[in-house]
């Protein structure tokens, strides 16, 4: 196996704060793993600093083998590591379908055409399909604003599936989404994952969604991770139990605020 | 090369302008000479504000655009029209692509205030340069097209009429598909979410960067033909009350349509002959009271009262 | 020697000046997130007044010439405080909350709004109030002659900046104001009335404004556009020093004051250029200015 993304001693600190303490991360090629910690325990900052939006403090980030340190994040994007967002990042004043029109056209070149139209038939096809492939093209024309948020999420993770990247940061896909609708929704983006053999990382709330895809979970508290393991194991570990899931079954509500 | 129903409209409307130039009154075309190359600086401060950029140091540009023909004719010998027009716009972009690298990595009001710094620097210049009539600006030699020399006076004023009304319709076209073209449209998009852009693996700084130049070369047009038009320039031209005209304009029009600034500048050119004419203490304050009008009952600008009609009940 | 002497009173009294003026712009920013472009028409709404009451107390040959010291505050106080009053309660309170950019539009027409407004009640023509700076004579340095109402002005804007930082940091009153600063939301769920601290803000800026331009009445003719010509400077001065930042007003001035006057004695040419030189210098290294702060976007 493979290593594709690895950190060695990442520490992140915002003033007082401790965000990111000593985070030592091996992930295989074809891993799904899952994140989870309570709120504040620095899951955001750690997919922040890996797809360059933050600098950490301290620490080394490798991609395939080669440091991403101190790249953008669309050096990194295009080096094929892509992310959702915890609050889904579309052009608001933009339809759906324009939305990933833009997307597909940002994949195609990193140069925009200046005269050539945007809205050519064959971006026009193949973002349909790609609407279709995630049950959302029933949104096709509306304002991304107007669509409810578990179609936004999913709008969000196509547009970073759009790049082809090798590997997948999701931050919470489901927050925000009510309890029944989680399946499906993660049903959708697991389906689309596996067909480009992704490898993907996804920040959850909910055991129960965890438990059901993952083959590997960490587990963050306070800037650092407790736990690193098979799921079974990690959601037995006494310590995340004690700091992270609380006593289950009582399934934890995702955090869709904040 | 397929023209799409806008650009017929604009080519018809165009012909129609350069038509009613043979019957209209001096006076008349004079002012919507000035009121058309006005638009066209203002189309630089509509394509950045489509980027989310509010540039309050556009009078930079048409002061380069407007200098450079004069100077051109004056000391370097330039009379041809088309090519101090040219001269003007190159020396815009050279310009451009030097501020832009620094002006590229501000947003909002840092943006503003630094373009209108650069704008004023200019200015601080030009008043000071004795060879260029200080305050007081110099008057532009007289010019000739493609060997032509157009008798002065009428002739002359009809010439740029004609030739403004044509830099119009080209640069509306070209502008028509750049909004609509790849780097148009993910402007935009960089103005509704900067983030996400770079998470498209694009970079939002050189977008605005192609925006910027693009922006200034159209702008230096504008300053180049009111250059022309008038036969003198002045380092007012780069004051940032005039960039504060043009913000205006763009505001008063709207992002809706290419059309919109050439209306806009159009109605401002005609209230402001008459207030100024009939009320003239009292010309800005109604410029202050239709912004505060424009921006609480028609956040879209003027054009929205036409595309309502149109389309209906689209808000 | 004379020379560099020269360019170090000048620069000072300009510098003092250029804080004036500089102060209530960034107080309102740091408060309200206004960048406020009418800040220059409530400068020349103070040396309208002043220059106005003055004028009048001396040609109607009313008594002692310290008076008009009074008349000069006063008229900017109640200039200040009414026109304050009116353009928070009557305009920008509808606009909270909107984009920092599309306020200064705002101001901008509101700019436009008040030039002509002065125009229509002082009328065009020159108003002189020179009366409180010649009545303090002169003091000779070495070669340099120096106005002593300039030299007060230093005085009064050096007071004027330690008073607002004592406000700021020793009052209950500043505390407040500062949570404001530092973090809208938080002073809000701590239940601070913003509103009430947002007319106190304005009006406080407004008034600082008005009394820059009473102090320079009597240097100057007033005339209409003095604010538009102070109001660019006044930018350049806050954007420097960092915008909202008080201590970074006064090193703005400081700088723009100095590197002026430097180039009024030594290379007249680029006057003006330095000034937005300077900045535009400052903004390469320091998007922010020297002492503002920057929020990324947390996602
Ligand atoms: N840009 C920032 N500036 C200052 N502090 C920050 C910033 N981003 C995160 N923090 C702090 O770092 C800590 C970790 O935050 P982070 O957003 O990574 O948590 P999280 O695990 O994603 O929580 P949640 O489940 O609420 O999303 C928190 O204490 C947060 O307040
Ligand atoms: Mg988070």
């Amino acid at each position: 196996m493979t290593c594709i993304l690895e950190t060695r001693s990442l520490n992140k600190e915002f003033g007082a704060v401790i965000a990111a303490k000593d985070l030592n991360v091996q992930i295989n090629k074809g891993e799904v793993v899952g994140v989870i910690g309570s709120n504040g325990a620095g899951k955001t900052t750690f997919i922040n600093m890996v797809t360059g939006y933050l600098k950490p403090t301290r620490g080394e980030i490798l991609f395939n083998g080669k440091s991403i340190m101190g790249h953008s994040p669309r050096a990194i994007t295009r080096a094929g590591m892509a992310r959702s967002f915890q609050v889904a990042q579309l052009f608001p004043e933009m339809t759906v379908l324009d939305n990933l029109i833009v997307a597909l056209a940002a994949a195609e070149s990193a140069r925009p055409s200046f005269l050539s139209p945007l809205r050519s038939d064959a971006r026009i096809a193949r973002a349909e399909e790609i609407l279709k492939e995630f049950g959302v093209d029933n949104y096709r024309d509306s304002l991304v604003t107007a669509v409810p948020q578990g179609a936004r999420k999913l709008v969000d993770i196509a547009m970073a599936l759009i790049g082809n990247p090798q590997m997948l940061l999701l931050d919470e896909p489901t927050s925000g989404v009510s309890v029944d609708e989680k399946t499906d929704l993660m049903d959708t983006v697991m389906n689309a994952v596996r067909q480009h053999g992704v490898t993907v990382l996804f920040v959850e709330h909910d055991m129960d969604v965890v438990e059901r895809y993952v083959s590997r979970v960490l587990a963050f508290y306070s800037g650092e991770i407790i736990a690193d393991g098979e799921p079974a194991a990690v959601l037995a570990d006494q310590q995340v139990r004690d700091l992270v899931t609380g006593h289950r079954p009582t399934t934890k509500q995702g955090n869709g605020a904040s | 090369m397929r023209l799409d129903k806008t650009e017929i409209s604009l080519g018809l409307i165009a012909l129609a302008c350069v038509l009613f130039g043979f019957v209209s009154p001096g006076w008349l075309i004079f002012l919507l000479t000035i009121a058309l190359a006005k638009a066209l600086v203002v189309q630089g401060v509509v394509m950045q504000m489509r980027s989310g950029l509010v540039s309050f140091g556009q009078g930079l540009f048409y002061c380069i655009g407007g200098y450079t023909v004069g100077m051109g004719g004056q000391f370097f010998g330039i009379h041809d029209a088309i090519a101090a027009l040219s001269l003007g716009m190159f020396v815009a972009i050279v310009v451009a692509m030097l501020l832009g690298l620094l002006l590229t990595r501000y947003r909002e009001i840092f943006f503003a205030m630094l373009s209108l710094a650069f704008s004023m620097i200019l200015f601080g210049i030009l008043v000071k340069s004795q060879e260029l009539g200080s305050t007081d600006g110099f008057n532009v030699h007289d010019w000739t097209l493609f060997g032509w020399a157009p008798e002065a006076g009428a002739g002359s004023q009809h010439t740029v009429f004609t030739m403004t009304v044509v830099s119009g319709l080209i640069v509306a076209v070209l502008i028509h598909r750049y909004t609509k073209a790849g780097i148009g449209v993910i402007c935009e998009a960089v103005r509704e979410n900067e983030v996400r852009v770079e998470y498209l693996g694009l970079s939002p700084r050189w977008l605005l960067y192609g925006n910027y130049v693009a922006a200034a070369a159209v702008s230096a047009l504008g300053g180049g033909l009111t250059a022309l038009a008038t036969g003198h320039v002045d380092p007012e031209m780069a004051y940032w009350t005039t960039s504060g005209e043009f913000v205006f304009i763009a505001l008063l029009g709207g992002l809706g349509h290419v059309a919109a600034p050439f209306i806009a500048a159009i109605v401002f050119s005609f209230v402001r002959t008459y207030a100024i004419e009939f009320v003239p203490h009292t010309w800005q304050m109604i410029l202050g009271f239709t912004l505060l009008a424009v921006i609480i009952f028609l956040p879209k600008g003027l054009w929205s009262l036409v595309s309502r009609e149109k389309t209906g009940e689209r808000a | 020697m004379t020379s560099l002497l020269a360019v170090l009173i000048d620069g000072s009294i300009y510098a003092s000046w250029l804080f004036l003026v500089a102060a209530g712009l960034t107080v309102i920013y740091g408060v309200m997130r206004i960048l406020n472009m009418a800040h220059g028409s409530f400068y020349a709404i103070g040396a309208y007044s002043a220059a106005s009451l003055v004028g009048w107390y001396f040609n109607n040959g009313m008594g002692p010439a310290w008076v008009s010291y009074l008349l000069l505050v006063g008229a900017a106080l109640v200039a200040g405080l009414i026109v304050g009053v009116i353009v928070e309660r009557g305009l920008l309170r509808l606009m909270y909350g909107r984009d920092e950019i599309l306020m200064v539009i705002i101001t901008y027409a509101l700019l436009l709004i008040l030039e002509d407004g002065m125009k229509i009640v002082w009328g065009v023509s020159p108003y002189f109030a020179y009366q409180p700076y010649s009545e303090l004579g002169r003091t000779s340095l070495g070669l340099l002659k120096v106005s002593n109402y300039d030299v007060a002005l230093v005085g009064v804007s050096a007071l004027l900046g330690l008073g607002l930082w004592a406000w700021l940091e020793r009052t209950n009153q500043g505390k407040v104001l500062r949570a404001v600063i530092h973090d809208r939301e938080i002073a809000v769920a701590m239940g601070v009335n913003v509103k009430l601290m947002f007319t106190i803000t304005f009006v406080l800026g407004t008034t600082l404004g008005a009394l820059a331009g009473a102090l320079t009445a009597p240097a100057i003719s007033v005339v209409p556009g003095i604010g538009i010509e102070v109001i660019v400077l006044a930018f350049a001065v806050v954007v420097i020093g960092g915008l909202g930042s008080i201590g970074g007003a006064a090193v703005g001035a400081l700088l723009v004051g100095l590197s002026r006057a430097a180039a009024v004695h030594y290379a007249p040419e680029f006057e003006l250029f330095v000034i937005y030189g300077v900045m535009s210098l400052v903004l390469a290294f320091r998007p922010e200015g020297l002492f503002g702060r920057t929020l990324a976007r947390k996602i």
